[in-house]
């Protein structure tokens, strides 16, 4: 039993706590004004518990993230399809799956289709978001009541189901959509198939994006909102600022880390969106929908080039830990400001 | 005057119209559900069926493997969430009552965590899978779940401790009860809420998973319902009827979940992926 803390704390912290001892923290210091019995446990054991408390998670994320993610980069230098899978061949080729990738006008067809539609659908997530966030601070309790539980059940539809209903939405003979631009005038639309064209496809897929991404702006918008203080508004008023005077010289400024966090948030769940993209038309028509994540997926497993697939998904990965660390810059800047 | 109704209308009126744009969709796919074949191919929408009648849902209660798939779902996702709530519980009690060298990495791995990117991963993952010759099963499944929801979860729980004051625990001590026991029966009884709106939000994040459960498990019987439903409207032609039902059927855990927690869901949204 007293052998045991002391391996406990030259595991993780061991080196650290040889030099110097450890510093005197808050925790510590509260700890030490205490009384005989809750000193009596500050021993070796302390100071290894909470690597003890952290290993079970550490394990974990190490072996079932950190291992596919190395596993990823492995494949993708390896040149790996249908064959090999079968017979569990190895068989490095170094740099061929990223010079064939690379090379590859296909490729870099859809890295252009990927980020023109995050950039639709984060503009319109942020610019419809907020106008529902200020929205929603305007209204009266009965009226934002209603329109929060309109938000609700967009935000909750499990994104699968809400996929199916929006194929059903779109049907070329009996959808309601098509019904209804009829019914307004627009009768071309009759029996409109809205998943035969590359644009109409992408249409409904940011429709669905967009419908589905825009109460958590919202909401979030709203809770922000609602900690800038009244007076502030009055004063700006008083000053004889209009509405949009309000909005760019009061909310704005206040809320621009928030806008920034936001934004970062929406690029990279926009980005690596695959449900929504793959379910409603697989791609298709003719490959001409697929993104980033649908094209590695279909590339590898559809057309079984695993390594290939690999290679396009770090090369999607890396692109995604950029706009992470932008994210975590922004984050961190906030944290500074508040 | 007549300018001053305006302006104190026009919000309400927008409000209205955004409520049945955002609402519409759910409304479609539950009146559908319950719409008799003919109403659902008619040449003008029946926008409130009034000859409702439970026949969809029956057709989709009795598709092949329905229950057995409900079982996966359920496993999986219980699995899944009440294994990662195990795990974060030590490892967020860590992070909100200790100071140690290294918590600033770890709770930055967290947040890097939390926004892995698995939907990319696939290929990799059925590698991993498929040499330990577990492709249909359900284990792989459950773990990765886990882990997917095990940031968020380590997260939110880190946020709960943390509100706990600390005094209660230390008095605890002070009256004679070990750590642990303090933590057992003072600290962990006032989590209750906590761990509830966690685990649930857990348990959408795995129930609605979809792209590893495509790659993983191809078999008809080792499925999870995500995969399920999206094959359900090939599988039965153009029966809208019945694909709506399946949809219902699977959204109504979750919405649920949702309107119960809107409150809640708000504020532990922000707090995580906001504040930082």
């Amino acid at each position: 039993m007293a052998v045991q803390p002391e391996q406990v704390t030259r595991g993780p912290g061991g080196g650290a706590g040889v030099a110097g001892g450890p510093p005197p923290t808050g925790h510590r210091a509260r700890r030490r004004r205490g009384t005989g019995p809750v000193r009596r446990r500050h021993t070796a054991l302390d100071r290894g518990l909470p690597y003890l408390l952290l290993l079970p998670a550490t394990a974990v994320t190490v072996l079932l993230l950190g291992w596919p993610l190395l596993e990823n980069v492995l494949l993708s230098f390896q040149n790996l399809n249908a064959r090999q899978l079968i017979q569990h061949l190895t068989e490095w080729n170094g740099v061929d799956n990223y010079r064939g990738t690379l090379t590859n006008e296909d490729f870099w067809r859809v890295t252009g289709r990927t980020v023109a539609f995050t950039a639709v659908n984060v503009a319109a997530i942020m610019v419809f978001g907020a106008l529902v966030g200020l929205l929603l601070n305007r209204l009266g309790k009965g009226m934002r009541l209603l329109l929060s539980l309109g938000l609700v059940l967009a935000w909750a539809m499990p994104v699968v189901a809400a996929t199916t209903v929006y194929q059903w939405l779109f049907d070329t003979r009996y959808g309601v959509v098509n019904w209804s631009l009829d019914a307004l005038g627009w009768h071309s639309m009759a029996e409109y198939n809205w998943f035969g064209g590359q644009y109409s496809t992408f249409f409904v897929i940011t429709l669905l994006i967009v419908w589905y991404s825009v109460p958590f702006v919202a909401f979030n918008l709203y809770a922000a909102l609602t900690t800038i203080p009244a007076e502030l508004y009055e004063a700006a008023r008083m000053d004889g600022a209009g509405a949009w005077k309000v909005f760019s010289h009061v909310v704005l400024p206040i809320l621009r880390p928030f806008f920034l966090a936001t934004t970062f948030l929406e690029v990279i769940w926009v980005f690596k969106a695959f449900t929504q993209v793959y379910a409603i038309n697989h791609g298709g028509p003719d490959r001409l929908t697929e993104t980033l994540p649908v094209y590695a997926f279909v590339e590898g497993v559809g057309n079984q080039h695993y390594g290939m697939g690999a290679a396009i998904s770090v090369l999607t990965i890396v692109v995604l830990l950029v706009l992470m660390s932008s994210y975590f810059r922004v984050v961190a800047q906030q944290k500074d400001e508040l | 005057m007549r300018r001053s109704l305006f302006s104190r209308a026009w919000p309400n009126v927008v409000a209205v119209l955004l409520f049945v744009f955002f609402a519409f969709p759910v409304y479609w796919m539950a009146s559908t559900a319950f719409k008799p074949r003919g109403d659902i191919i008619a040449d003008t929408p029946v926008f409130v069926p009034l000859d409702a009648t439970l026949h969809n849902f029956d057709t989709a209660v009795s598709a092949d493997h329905f229950w057995t798939l409900v079982r996966n779902s359920l496993t999986v996702t219980i699995g899944a969430v009440v294994l990662s709530l195990v795990i974060a519980l030590s490892a967020s009690f860590a992070l909100a009552r200790m100071r140690f060298r290294g918590r600033g990495g770890v709770l930055v791995t967290v947040m890097l965590a939390q926004m892995a990117p698995w939907e990319v991963m696939v290929i990799a993952m059925y590698m991993i899978v498929r040499d330990q010759d577990m492709l249909n099963s359900l284990v792989p499944l459950t773990l990765f779940y886990m882990v997917m929801v095990l940031p968020f979860t380590v997260w939110t729980l880190r946020g709960f401790i943390a509100a706990v004051p600390r005094e209660l625990e230390e008095s605890a001590m002070v009256d004679g009860c070990g750590r642990t026991q303090a933590f057992l029966r003072v600290v962990f009884p006032l989590l209750a809420p906590g761990l509830m709106s966690t685990s649930l939000f857990g348990f959408i994040t795995a129930w609605n998973e979809y792209p590893l459960v495509l790659i993983l498990n191809k078999q008809a019987d080792k499925q999870t319902l995500p995969l399920w439903l999206t094959q359900f409207q090939t599988a039965f032609g153009d029966d809208w009827g019945a694909t709506m039902a399946a949809s219902t059927l699977f959204a109504i855990p979750v919405l649920l979940v949702f309107l119960v927690l809107q409150r809640k869901a708000v504020g532990g949204l922000t707090a995580g992926a906001v504040k930082g």
